[in-house]
């Protein structure tokens, strides 16, 4: 029989291809990682452990498929016996897989209760996705950023070549220390983002309105990438988590430096406050800071997209409305994509990417925002 | 499939063979000979026969769109970097090719199959609702090009998923989303109103002596799925209206600015969506219970525990939507009790596993087409069967969760589970339908190609998932980059190899091939094999005694 021999022949190729993916059951590009808490490696332990068992299963099952397929062919004058039931045979593997199932369960019982027990923590830090980026806040440090994707949009337009971290990298990573119990705090801004790095097997979803906890002990330092696991709109795929673990000596090192970057930068801010910007450099900072933000959304060339995001090229609003673009952009649009970026961004910042957006692309308006008009935006409410 | 021309005819009286025009000097009461003609005959018609080949047309054609934008999703993923779509059209095709194939191709593929075999099996004249049947069928188109039309729209269609999660789908979601929840609404009540008609239909038109306990496994799979769409489509169309109200009319189910919970609609979701994954495989085991047996020449191994393992499946499927959420953050306890319940449900799936193999063991085997595709489906099913179990398992499924080892484990069960075992069915039946044999040579083609290349297609991406790439990006980093290329290759000649199906069906619609006995397959048992080939317009106007 010619397509027997085709299908047995076809599982034996399957079977290979699976033990072949075994014998490498270490290379990353195939498997699990085993990660780097001891509870990824539990999670890597119990992944394995399902996996042989599912083998196994699959190994008798077409075995047996496979033998009658051989021995109790027609062709071979094999003739069919009689029997349709058997009470004892069919006893038994309702009873065996039911054992064996009670043989994984416990052991991955253990395992969750481990993952879900995030009390006593020696540290805390507060996650918060957004689209299409990460805030990370320390809870017991005057320090919290935005981290956001790094890879040039000239890579991902395949019109530079990609680097070795393509679509894996953040300008500005998430650090955390080695040898102690992280807590993460895990809420969204607007729609639902999971928050994934597969080397602490942490992946847990960040809900608007809702916070959620994980944690993690980190063995090794090194550089951890993960990315957003839930489908959160157009730059779903584009928004990376990297994590960073410093040795604590180095991390305490790293988060003063952070505390006193933060303190300086207010300081900066208030004194660019009393500044009045040219025209020139408002324009080249706004450009900068509207393709690292702005352009996600509204597009390098400010049309937008028809239909989901408005375009900024000749819209009433700008050319009508300072008032109403500073606060659009200081204080976002409830119940729309368009979100707050008074965080996000300084004072000058928000000045230079909204003298940009009133200047850019035939806008023309010829206004000058300076940091202080945003100011005065904001005190004023 | 009979009915593409018009000499369908009666061979059970002999003055049938009249054409339309003759039907005049008839007298009344053999009204039912008269089939009308052209499109008139599909629009009006309320015989199962022609309502179940409407069905079975429009899902092929609807397989083929969704393939469609399954090869624009494979070609952009073929490499790294943006090459051929924009995310947001991306996101576009990703949804709809899951709607599409959810409700546009497995199910009314299904209902198409319970159209034309329900009544044959248990040897009744027609469906019990006709006129019904014609409405269930005849919305669906509406529901599609509803569907369909929305991606011609400024801001394009639907983009959030097929499991259209708030509040991506509400505050977030374009103007297409409208269009989405009235399509969705018209697929809920059409396969409502098949549901009805199944149930019916099954409990009051037996024929004498056909006991529950007699029914061929296809019908009770049906039953139990026709029950699990009564229970589960309404919970659908109750999600969609509060995404509508979400969105328009102020309402706060899902958010929590307003006092409402974003993961309330998860649970509300998964509540209909777990059930769901079910309706699309029951009658699929209905199916190979019919197939494996035929060709093993022996009876179904353990029909009772078939039955009772089918309506404890259905039954578990309504205590495990959870198994979806683990990421959601809930408690712990719950976490561990939709675990438990998930693996419980993989003993009763285990059950049907084992009694089709016992049903081969000794047999008398033979494989053409249906069973090559039967015995396909269960090993490739039980592969899919057997992800399910390890994503089953909470502290893994962290790490499965919303990466391509998911995408993996749906399609094993759903493309080698259910499609194949609709290609297994077509295969199976046809000959009853047409009275021809297909051609066989085109068939084995199309069983070859598509079984080489479906696992091109999905085994790699086991591998990419759990190397961590997450599922609906239309980009990815470069370690990913060898498999992606491999999986889009398996997914163009998967693609290309449905053609070959298609060339076969034209031909069988055309009546080519050799004529076929009544029984069709050596082996074969059951009612509709004891009426002639092909299956007359009209069967069992007299209801047959069953011993
Ligand atoms: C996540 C996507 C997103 C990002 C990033 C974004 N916007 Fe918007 N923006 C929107 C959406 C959506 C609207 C439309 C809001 C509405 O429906 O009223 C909008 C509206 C606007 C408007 C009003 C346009 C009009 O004609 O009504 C301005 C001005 C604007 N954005 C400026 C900016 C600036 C400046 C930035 C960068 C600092 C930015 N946006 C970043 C999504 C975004
Ligand atoms: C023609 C062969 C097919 C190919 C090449 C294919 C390919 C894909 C791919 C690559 C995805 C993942 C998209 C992503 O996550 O980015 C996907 C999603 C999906 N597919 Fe298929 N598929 C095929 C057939 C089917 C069939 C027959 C069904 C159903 C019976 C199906 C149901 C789904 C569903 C439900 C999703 C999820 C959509 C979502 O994420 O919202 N597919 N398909
Ligand atoms: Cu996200
Ligand atoms: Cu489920």
């Amino acid at each position: 029989m010619k397509s027997l021999k085709c299908l047995v022949s076809t599982f034996v190729l399957l079977v290979s291809w699976f033990s072949s993916a075994q014998s490498a059951a270490e290379r990353s590009d195939l498997n699990l990682r085993t990660g780097v808490t001891d509870i990824s490696q539990q999670v890597y332990s119990l992944h394995m452990l399902m996996f042989w068992i599912c083998v196994v299963i699959a190994v008798l099952v077409f075995g047996a498929m496979f033998y009658a397929m051989f021995k109790h062919r027609k062709s071979a004058g094999h003739e069919a016996a009689n029997f349709h039931e058997n009470i004892k045979v069919e006893i038994a593997w309702t009873v065996v897989p039911f054992v064996i199932l009670i043989g994984m369960a416990i052991p991955a019982a253990s395992t969750l209760d481990d993952m879900e027990d995030a009390s006593k923590p020696d540290m805390t830090v507060l996650v918060t996705g957004s689209q299409w980026k990460w805030h990370y806040k320390y809870m017991e440090n005057e320090v919290e950023y935005f981290s956001v994707l790094a890879t040039q949009r000239e890579q991902i337009e395949n019109k530079f070549n990609k680097g070795e971290n393509y679509l894996l990298e953040v300008d500005r990573p998430l650090v955390i220390p080695t040898g102690q119990k992280v807590r993460f705090l895990i809420t969204s801004d607007d729609v639902i983002h999971s928050w994934w790095v597969p080397d602490f097997a942490v992946k847990k979803d960040a809900n608007p309105g809702f916070i959620n906890e994980a944690w993690a002990r980190v063995n090794e330092p090194g550089i951890y990438r993960g990315q957003c696991a839930e489908l959160c709109g157009k730059d779903h795929g584009f928004m990376p988590v990297v994590v960073i673990a410093k040795e604590p000596a180095e991390y305490a090192q790293w988060i003063n430096e952070q505390e006193q970057i933060a303190v300086a930068r207010k300081e900066e801010e208030q004194r660019l406050l009393a500044m009045n910007m040219s025209m020139d450099e408002l324009m080249k900072q706004g450009q900068q800071t509207y393709n690292a933000v702005c352009a996600a959304c509204h597009q390098p060339n400010g049309e937008g997209l028809p239909g989901v995001f408005p375009s900024l090229k000749g819209s009433a609003l700008i050319l009508n409305d300072q008032q109403a673009h500073i606060d659009i952009v200081v204080n976002g649009r409830a119940g729309t994509a368009m979100q707050s970026f008074s965080k996000q961004l300084t004072m000058s910042e928000i000045a230079a990417v909204v003298t940009y957006t009133r200047n850019a692309w035939n806008n023309n308006t010829g206004d000058l925002v300076q940091a202080k008009d945003v100011n005065a935006l904001m005190q004023g409410e | 499939m009979t009915t593409l021309t018009d000499d369908v005819k009666d061979p059970a009286t002999d003055d049938a063979s009249h054409d339309g025009h003759a039907h005049d000097d008839h007298s009344h009461d053999d009204h039912h000979h008269h089939i009308p003609k052209g499109i008139s005959r599909w629009l009006l018609t309320t015989n199962h026969k022609d309502i179940g080949t409407l069905y079975l047309w429009f899902a092929f054609i609807m397989f083929l769109v969704g393939g469609a934008m399954a090869m624009v999703i494979r070609a952009e993923l073929f490499q790294p970097g943006l090459q051929i779509v924009e995310p947001n059209f991306f996101n576009q095709m990703t949804t709809v090719h899951g709607l599409i194939m959810v409700f546009g191709a497995v199910m009314p593929a299904f209902t198409g199959l319970a159209n034309w075999l329900v009544p044959m099996m248990i040897g009744a004249p027609d469906m019990a609702l006709p006129r019904m049947n014609n409405w269930s069928f005849w919305i669906l188109p509406f529901a599609f090009l509803i569907l369909l039309s929305s991606l011609f729209m400024e801001g394009g269609g639907p983009s959030f998923g097929w499991t259209f999660y708030a509040p991506l789908s509400t505050t977030y979601s374009g103007d297409s989303t409208a269009l989405f929840v009235f399509s969705v609404h018209i697929m809920g009540i059409s396969s409502i109103m098949g549901a009805i008609n199944v149930i019916v239909t099954i409990f009051n038109m037996r024929a004498p002596g056909m006991t529950l306990m007699k029914m061929p496994m296809f019908v009770w799979t049906w039953l139990i799925t026709a029950f699990l769409l009564i229970a589960v489509m309404p919970v659908l169309a109750g999600v969609v209206t509060m995404v509508l109200t979400d969105k328009y009319f102020g309402t706060s189910f899902f958010d929590a600015a307003g006092g409402g919970d974003p993961v309330l609609f998860q649970h509300i979701f998964w509540f209909f969506g777990h059930p769901e994954v079910y309706i699309m495989i029951l009658p699929a085991f209905g199916i190979i219970s019919q197939i494996v047996p035929t060709f093993s020449r022996k009876k179904l191994f353990g029909y009772a525990s078939m039955v009772y393992a089918t309506a404890s499946i259905a039954l578990l499927s309504f205590v495990v939507w959870a198994h979806h959420m683990f990421t959601t953050g809930m408690p712990v306890e719950w976490e561990k009790f939709f675990m438990f319940a998930t693996m419980l449900i993989s003993v009763p799936t285990g059950v049907k596993v084992f009694n089709w193999v016992a049903t081969m063991w000794r047999g008398s085997l033979t494989f053409e087409i249906p069973m090559l595709f039967a015995i396909a489906f269960i090993v490739l099913f039980t592969i899919g069967g057997l992800s399910g179990l390890m994503l089953a398992i909470t502290p893994v499924d962290f790490q499965y969760h919303d990466t391509y080892f998911v995408v993996a484990h749906f399609h094993y069960v759903l493309v080698t589970g259910a499609v194949f075992s609709i290609m297994a069915a077509v295969y199976y039946w046809l000959p009853k339908w047409t009275g021809r044999m297909f051609d066989i040579t085109l068939a084995k083609w199309h069983f070859w190609c598509s079984l080489i290349s479906v696992n091109v297609l999905f085994f790699p991406m086991h591998f990419v998932g759990l190397a961590g790439m997450p599922r609906r990006i239309p980009d990815y980093a470069l370690q990913f980059a060898d498999f992606n290329k491999w999986i889009s290759v398996g997914g163009f000649a998967f693609g290309l190899s449905q053609l070959i199906f298609l060339a076969l069906l034209v031909k069988a619609c055309r009546k080519r091939g050799e004529p076929v006995s009544d029984q069709v397959w050596d082996g074969a048992e059951g009612l509709e094999w004891e009426i002639p080939s092909p299956a007359p317009y009209h069967t069992f106007d007299t209801p047959p005694q069953i011993k």
